[in-house]
């Protein structure tokens, strides 16, 4: 079996204008929602009280906000998760009370309401440690990007090591958008799921800058755009088989791995989509912008000068 | 050319054999077992007790599975393995009610847990199966501040009444005694007086660094805690509340407690199917500390408050105001214990046990007051309650007692409270997860579905389109798995549900090296090498971009690991681990297999990698 019948070089640096140009406006909305509408911060970062209960039948959301209501101060959130009996109810921080006194008096008051009721899970996050988190989790990526481009400016040049990062950051970017456009909680595992899809988004670009590498060495006459689409054109079958494996992995926690795992696989699903169009489109068209050059890979041959003539 | 040298054959089947083998406890699960711990310093755990839990069984005509004795660190316990959870927990009451005749004050801690069944000759090889974290078993976490603001003032609490007894004690004439926010002043008239107080503080109190101010009929000594000092206060406060909390949980019965230091001034406190969140938190949440002060009786007479003044709980349900000396004469740092007990005339009292320092101060403050009220002050969250206040009716030592008109439940309440209050620094929790049991097996089976079918699904793609070498893919990623799990068990890591994702992610980016290798052997192909060549070439030219793109994703992973926290690192820590066994099992153990098949012939007409689609005429892709 073959999916990619490939006769000729397709001419993927043709589009790169006008498909990134859509790159840059999309960059520009995502980072637009995201100054000011912000990301729905899960309670990791915020502090506050979430917990998870359960009924044995479809739950009255009506009757169980009634009851928060009276606990809580603030806003406060009652939702369904995952099915009709199970319930998360986000308590914001409240001066003065401790973790657990708010949510075991909500606990009592929902037992008052239907014994039937199961605490599931509490989870209680004071603010000093939201903060440290938020500050630990941009130092990550600090790090993350910091590392990748002084390895890739080692491994090949520092235009590549620029335009591997401008094309992963804007995934990045761009699934943090999705997040905040659609309002999607964004906690650690999210933010873990992020971080792992820009190392493997940089992978991506490095597997279609090895073979520009391998192609400027390989095709002498060919001129800098021939030798991109080339490259891409060799790596395609490749960039898309990998990924749709991975996929595959993503959209199985998506669909079977319940909702704890649903915003983690939904970053990694959005994460691995982009990562498949910016390594083709983008990575390569900035290392183009950026002007590379055969010289700037491909080290002139030294002549071997062993002979010399001596009068 | 495409062969191995038979040492790297050796190689490759060891670390298969070593990866079986410890990847092999993950699948014998785990059975209901009774654990006996020991509940007091002084009681020892050792293989007598292990054959008196044997015949308590066989008297209650219990069956039982096995009986082990483990030491573990300076722990020593004693468990037992039974059939199913209703005689684990018939079990469990004959052997408390055998064990602990005395509920109030048990002598041994017997709780419920799990234990694996690995076999033996496992075991022994250290191959024990993973960690499992809360959120897969079920169970509280709690993460806690240590107030060290409060430790060290408490520390100068203690320091300035010492100063003033040892001034008094060596007749120094002083105006005045007063402890600022970071240090303690002592004032006096004139100069003769500070140098004699300098002279004897250098020498009895180390902790302090003294500096003389003022000048004339003004002069003070400012006395403040070196660098050291208040680091020293800091890991004793740490360790003291570590400590406490080993006793608060040991009062539940907790199997296996995870109590420790995070950071300079953080505690975290697991609890494993832990049931009663409730009590578990009011138990560990209760951030007390303890003093012992003397009452003020004038101010008392006269109706005023004193130097302070706490409340009281009166026997008829009201409130009224007991005011107190300055002086503390001890704190809960220097508490060993309190329980409940009966004193001479079989009534119920409390017994209280102090360090050596806190019997001293007792028997210093104790002598001179004889007749008089003492009260003991719990403060909770800065408030202060006096939770007894008795009369002194002799001098007191390292052990004395509180007696009166006390039921036993009373005696008990009160030995609680001591004990609550013997924390050197307040806490305060700053994180909490509870996890319910049902969520946790729940969170198991959703974690391992996802990563079964998206491995199926990868699995099913990889042999219909690449033939034989998608199997040996397919082969290689188990062998990856396999590796991969057998690594985490080694290294005792605890599985946490984002563990599961970043091993199912892992697995579907671990099958890129091997899309790499298969497309470039095909590619081979296509430009006319011959198969052996191409599987030669195909492997060769994969690599160099195998290790590139895969040191890219550890960069991400290692910073992950280095800035992350809980969850996070979780996930960190096995993705690193996959990236690691990836690059081993694509491409060595796959080679090592494609080596094996199609390796040793000599005439190899075709391999099987699914169609190698050639265009014709047309100019070939990529480049010649």
């Amino acid at each position: 079996m073959e999916f990619f019948k490939i006769r000729r070089t397709i001419p993927f640096m043709r589009y790169s204008l006008i498909l990134n140009a859509i790159s840059a406006i999309s960059f520009l909305i995502a980072v637009g929602f995201l100054i000011f509408r912000g990301l729905n911060l899960s309670i990791e970062f915020t502090g506050g009280t979430v917990m998870e209960v359960a009924y044995k039948e479809a739950a009255q959301l009506e009757q169980i906000r009634g009851a928060v209501e009276q606990q809580a101060s603030g806003e406060f959130q009652v939702q369904n998760f995952g099915t009709s009996r199970d319930v998360l109810i986000r308590l914001p921080l409240r001066q003065g009370f401790t973790s657990g006194q708010q949510a075991e008096r909500v606990m009592e008051t929902l037992r008052a309401q239907n014994p039937n009721v199961e605490l599931r899970r509490v989870e209680f996050v004071g603010p000093q440690v939201g903060a440290e988190l938020a500050q630990d989790g941009l130092l990550a990526l600090l790090m993350v990007v910091i590392g990748i481009m002084v390895y890739l400016a080692f491994r090949f040049e520092w235009k590549f090591a620029v335009a591997a990062i401008v094309a992963n950051l804007h995934d990045v970017i761009l699934v943090v958008g999705m997040f905040s456009i659609f309002g999607w909680e964004f906690s650690l595992p999210v933010l873990a799921a992020v971080l792992a899809v820009l190392g493997y988004s940089v992978n991506e670009s490095v597997i279609i800058f090895d073979r520009v590498r391998e192609h400027f060495k390989k095709m002498r006459r060919a001129t800098v755009i021939e030798v991109i689409d080339s490259a891409i054109t060799a790596t395609i079958s490749r960039t898309i088989i990998t990924h749709g494996c991975t996929l595959a992995m993503a959209l199985s926690m998506l669909f079977f791995g319940g909702p704890a795992l649903h915003y983690f696989a939904l970053a990694l699903t959005i994460g691995i989509l982009f990562g498949i169009y910016s390594s083709v489109f983008v990575a390569a068209a900035i290392a183009m912008y950026l002007g590379i050059k055969r010289e700037d890979l491909v080290k002139p041959v030294k002549r071997e000068d062993d002979q010399q003539v001596v009068p | 050319m495409n062969r191995y040298a038979l040492w790297k054959y050796i190689g490759i089947v060891i670390a298969l054999i070593l990866g079986a083998i410890y990847t092999l406890p993950n699948f014998y699960g785990e059975s209901p077992a009774v654990q006996v711990s020991s509940g007091r310093q002084t009681v020892r755990i050792d293989t007598a007790l292990m054959s008196r839990v044997e015949t308590i069984l066989k008297d209650a005509q219990i069956p039982n599975a096995g009986v082990f004795f483990d030491t573990i660190g300076p722990n020593s316990t004693v468990r037992v393995r039974f059939a199913d959870t209703d005689t684990q927990l018939t079990a469990k009451d004959t052997i408390q009610r055998a064990l602990d005749p005395n509920p109030e004050e048990p002598a041994y801690v017997v709780a419920l847990n799990l234990i694996s069944n690995t076999p033996s000759w496992l075991v022994g090889v250290r191959a024990l199966p993973m960690y499992l974290g809360l959120d897969l078993r079920g169970g509280v976490h709690f993460l806690l501040q240590v107030d060290m603001r409060a430790a060290v003032d408490k520390r100068l609490d203690t320091l300035t009444s010492d100063i003033r007894t040892q001034l008094r004690e060596k007749s120094i004439r002083h105006s005045g005694i007063n402890k600022t926010p970071a240090s303690i002043e002592i004032r006096f008239r004139d100069q003769e007086m500070r140098a004699r107080a300098q002279d004897l503080l250098r020498t009895q109190v180390g902790e302090l660094a003294l500096r003389e101010t003022g000048q004339g009929e003004d002069l003070a000594l400012v006395a403040a805690l070196t660098p050291a000092a208040q680091r020293e206060i800091q890991d004793s406060a740490l360790r003291q509340n570590i400590s406490t909390l080993h006793n608060r949980v040991n009062e539940l019965g907790v199997a296996e407690p995870v109590i420790q230091q995070q950071g300079a001034d953080r505690i975290v406190v697991q609890l494993p199917g832990v049931q009663d969140v409730a009590r578990a938190k009011t138990l560990l949440g209760r951030t007390a500390t303890l003093e012992i002060r003397l009452v003020d009786q004038d101010a008392m007479a006269a109706g005023t408050s004193g130097a302070v003044s706490v409340p009281e709980r009166t026997a008829g349900g009201g409130i009224r105001q007991v005011p107190l000396k300055r002086e503390v004469i001890a704190t809960g740092n220097q508490l060993n214990g309190a329980s409940a007990t009966l004193d001479e005339n079989q009534q119920p009292a409390t017994a209280v046990r102090m360090d050596e320092a806190g019997g001293r101060a007792m028997r210093a403050a104790t002598r001179e007051n004889i007749g008089r009220l003492m009260a003991i002050v719990l403060y909770e969250k800065g408030k202060g309650e006096a939770i007894s206040v008795a009369t002194i009716q002799s001098e007191l030592g390292n052990n004395w007692r509180i007696t009166g008109r006390f039921t036993i439940q009373e005696t008990t309440d009160l030995a609680l409270l001591i004990r609550s209050g013997s924390l050197a620094a307040p806490m305060e929790i700053i994180e909490e997860r509870t996890i319910g049991p049902s969520l946790g097996a729940e969170n198991i089976d959703r974690g391992f579905k996802s990563t079964l079918y998206g491995f199926a699904a990868i699995a099913l793609f990889m042999i219909v389109y690449y033939r034989v070498f998608g199997l040996i893919s397919v082969a290689a990623l188990t062998v990856n798995l396999m590796l991969l799990i057998a690594l985490l068990s080694l290294l005792q890591a605890t599985l946490t549900l984002p563990g599961i994702a970043a091993i199912a992610l892992t697995l579907g980016m671990a099958i890129d090296a091997n899309v790499l290798i298969n497309e470039r052997v095909r590619e081979e192909l296509r430009g006319g090498r011959t198969p052996q060549q191409a599987i030669y070439d195909g492997y060769d030219k994969a690599f160099a971009t195998i290790f590139d793109s895969n040191i890219t994703t550890l960069i991400a992973g290692l910073a992950l690991l280095t800035f992350g926290s809980g969850p996070v690192r979780g996930f960190a820590v096995v993705h690193v681990l996959g990236i690691l066994t990836s690059i081993f099992s694509a491409v060595y153990v796959s080679r090592a297999m494609v080596n094996l098949y199609y390796g040793t012939r000599k005439k190899l007409p075709a391999i099987s990698i699914g169609q190698v689609w050639k265009p014709g005429a047309a100019t070939p892709v990529g480049a010649k």
